[in-house]
């Protein structure tokens, strides 16, 4: 039987205001099948998100959500969660919200480990304002603010992410929503920060001035510049220079979790226990 | 009034003043002159088994609290005049979104990096309207050591009641001031403790936006069934994105009537000899401790001075100092910036002949200097 979306989704706010074709649509329904499949109860649910056309993913699905500010998802998410460490918190955001104005939150996050979901959907642009260079856009693609092209060297969200310290990292696209599916519901079961690149397209804006004007030529071109980690490792660094590897980057089960560790600077507090030393860590510095 | 004598800083007593009223979670981020009230909540918030967090930023401090004031408790942040400019966007979503929250802004010398270790009341202006857009913020000022207490006491049950952030204004000089200070006590706060309105009726009819015209929204905590939706968008009843025109109209009407036409719930000012004052001095802050000092040697000398000191404000007492502007000759205005509230003070009263006696060296005003310039009025 096909899947029922009816119990996750705000049908009176449906249409979405997605253009026809945006891969948002799809990544939303992969995300709500992992909730399903996780049998999380709606109500244990907070999703929130920044402000682009990602940031209207929080308003079409039945959960505690939250439309937050440009790029301070992961800021808002830290309160809450720390709030009610045993709820889901999970941040969409786009890869300018993620990655331009709100990078140093996307740092922070990864950094403390606290356990969100960040679904980071990443279509190289500025979607809603029109074909704005991003922190991912390709050097030498046409956009609105570089119509001479683009010249700003770009992100690699997930060696951000792994550098900046989080203890899940992925990637995906929107191609393949079964893997989609399955890298969410990890990413929801992970304790820690999760980030996930989830690679869309934006033929209207990206694609348009950059001949991949429909969302097939532009699924297309994420096709190209995608291979499975295994097969990304066997390729030389010539070949690895313009592919993305997919898959789970990073999976560390062991790294402390930051709402796990402020419970203990809670007992410290409490007198439950010892302050917290260099002792407890292996990695001190 | 039960009482407790305690020792101890401006800073430090509104941290405490938080705990006791029920906050539970505290966001900020460094800064001078603020930072002991951070450092206060990282002892009190975990042993009453809340969180204090130190983020990455200060627009990271103020988001991660307003995240806690979605999810239910009462929280805070604390800053000083360039961390208020940096939160001004995301305290423009907590008004927008109707998020109770306190900001403690322990005022320095501005603008920009100004003077960081010294005394100003340069952000009186900036309280008003930190965020763009239309909406009535609510003020507080401590004017001493008790007050630093009770007024941040006083913003977390204002800040529920009208579901929007609460400023409460300290100044350098009044924050890092160390002394003896008589407190209600813990019980009698707790008592005093009036929480945020909830809706306990099917999650089918709750409407968190949809109220009287100059009520606040009425918003559950987060994870009880009621799932609803915050955004800083013009929004409806539920709190969804729209743009329908009366909606938006009534939506930004509200904002400002839910405050404007209930001031008498927030106005707070004290007076000191002004009944038969012929020169009324207008001062808040620490600026009304010199005042006080001064209006003693005044009236030593025969002068009859008197103090006018609104504690609220922002929405200001426009009627009072009418009335008194009406009937009192002089009047003149001292505080440490270059006549921010004498504006307000010109605006209420409807006279241009509002003295100034202002200060931006980043030094105190001495009552020595507030009596020379009453005597040369």
């Amino acid at each position: 039987m096909a899947f029922n979306y009816d119990k996750y989704l705000r049908l009176e706010k449906m249409p979405t205001l997605w253009c026809w074709g945006c891969g948002d649509g799809v990544i939303l329904k992969a995300f709500v099948r992992a909730i399903d499949k996780l049998g999380i109860n709606k109500d244990d649910v907070c999703v929130v998100s920044g402000i682009g056309c990602s940031g209207r993913f929080s308003s079409y699905v039945d959960f505690n959500t939250v439309h937050t500010t440009h790029g301070r998802t992961v800021a808002f998410a830290t309160g809450i969660k720390l709030v009610h460490p045993d709820k889901y918190v999970i941040c969409v955001a786009g890869d300018g919200d993620a990655l331009a104005i709100g990078g140093n939150h996307t740092i922070h996050g990864c950094r403390r480990n606290i356990d969100i979901t960040m679904i980071i959907i990443n279509n190289f642009i500025y979607g809603l304002t029109n074909s704005q260079t991003s922190p991912t856009t390709p050097k030498g693609m046409w956009t609105v603010s570089q119509k001479a092209g683009n010249i700003d060297p770009t992100f690699d969200t997930c060696n951000l992410a792994i550098a900046a310290g989080a203890s899940f990292v992925a990637r995906e696209s929107m191609l393949d929503a079964k893997k989609l599916e399955k890298v969410f519901i990890k990413a929801i079961e992970h304790r820690g920060f999760a980030c996930l690149d989830v690679l869309s397209n934006c033929h209207i804006n990206l694609g348009r001035k950059n001949k991949m004007a429909s969302a097939m030529e532009n699924l297309e071109w994420i096709d190209r510049i995608t291979t499975p980690k295994k097969k990304y490792d066997a390729l030389s660094p010539e070949e690895q220079l313009n592919m993305f590897p997919t898959g789970i980057l990073k999976e560390d089960t062991t790294a402390d979790e930051y709402c796990d560790m402020y419970a203990e600077i809670i007992k410290v507090h409490q007198g439950q226990r010892k302050t917290i030393s260099q002792d407890d860590f292996a990695k001190k510095i | 009034m039960a009482t407790r004598e305690v020792i101890s800083t401006g800073n430090e007593l509104s941290a405490l003043a938080a705990r006791d009223a029920g906050c539970r979670f505290f966001g900020g981020y460094p800064i001078t002159p603020s930072s002991e009230v951070m450092h206060e909540m990282s002892d009190l918030m975990p042993a009453v088994g809340g969180t204090c967090i130190q983020m990455e930023d200060e627009i990271a401090g103020v988001a991660a609290a307003i995240g806690a004031g979605m999810a239910g408790v009462r929280t805070m942040t604390a800053t000083s005049g360039p961390g208020i400019s940096l939160k001004a966007e995301n305290l423009g979503l907590a008004q927008m979104a109707e998020v109770p929250l306190v900001v403690v802004n322990v005022m320095r010398g501005g603008p920009s990096t100004g003077l960081p270790t010294r005394v100003s009341q340069g952000d009186v202006a900036q309280a008003k309207n930190p965020s763009h857009g239309d909406y009535k913020s609510i003020t507080l000022c401590a004017g001493s050591l008790a007050e630093c207490y009770t007024e941040t006491v006083r913003a977390f049950n204002l800040a529920d009641r009208f579901m929007q952030p609460v400023f409460v204004l300290l100044d350098e000089t009044i924050g890092h001031m160390h002394g003896k200070a008589m407190l209600p006590t813990e019980e009698e706060v707790a008592n005093g403790i009036v929480p945020r309105k909830s809706f306990d009726g099917a999650p089918e009819d709750y409407r968190p936006y949809e109220c009287e015209h100059d009520q606040p929204a009425v918003l559950n905590p987060m994870f009880k069934g009621y799932r609803y939706h915050f955004t800083g968008l013009h929004h409806d009843a539920k709190g969804f994105p729209t743009e329908e025109i009366e909606t938006c109209r009534k939506l930004i009407q509200r904002l400002e009537d839910k405050v404007e036409l209930h001031k008498d719930e927030i106005e707070y000012n004290e007076e000191f000899f002004v009944d038969d004052a012929e020169i009324l001095i207008i001062a808040y802050g620490s600026v009304s401790l010199a005042a006080k000092e001064a209006i003693r040697h005044l009236r030593a000398e025969g002068i009859k001075a008197g103090l006018f000191r609104p504690i609220t404000l922002w929405p200001s007492p426009q009627d009072r100092m009418r009335e008194l502007g009406a009937k009192i000759p002089k009047v003149l205005v001292v505080e440490l910036n270059i006549g921010q509230y004498r504006d307000e003070v010109q605006r209420s009263t409807g006279r241009l002949d509002i003295d100034g006696l202002f200060k931006v060296n980043g030094r105190p005003i001495s009552p020595y200097e507030i009596v020379s310039k009453v005597k040369e009025l």
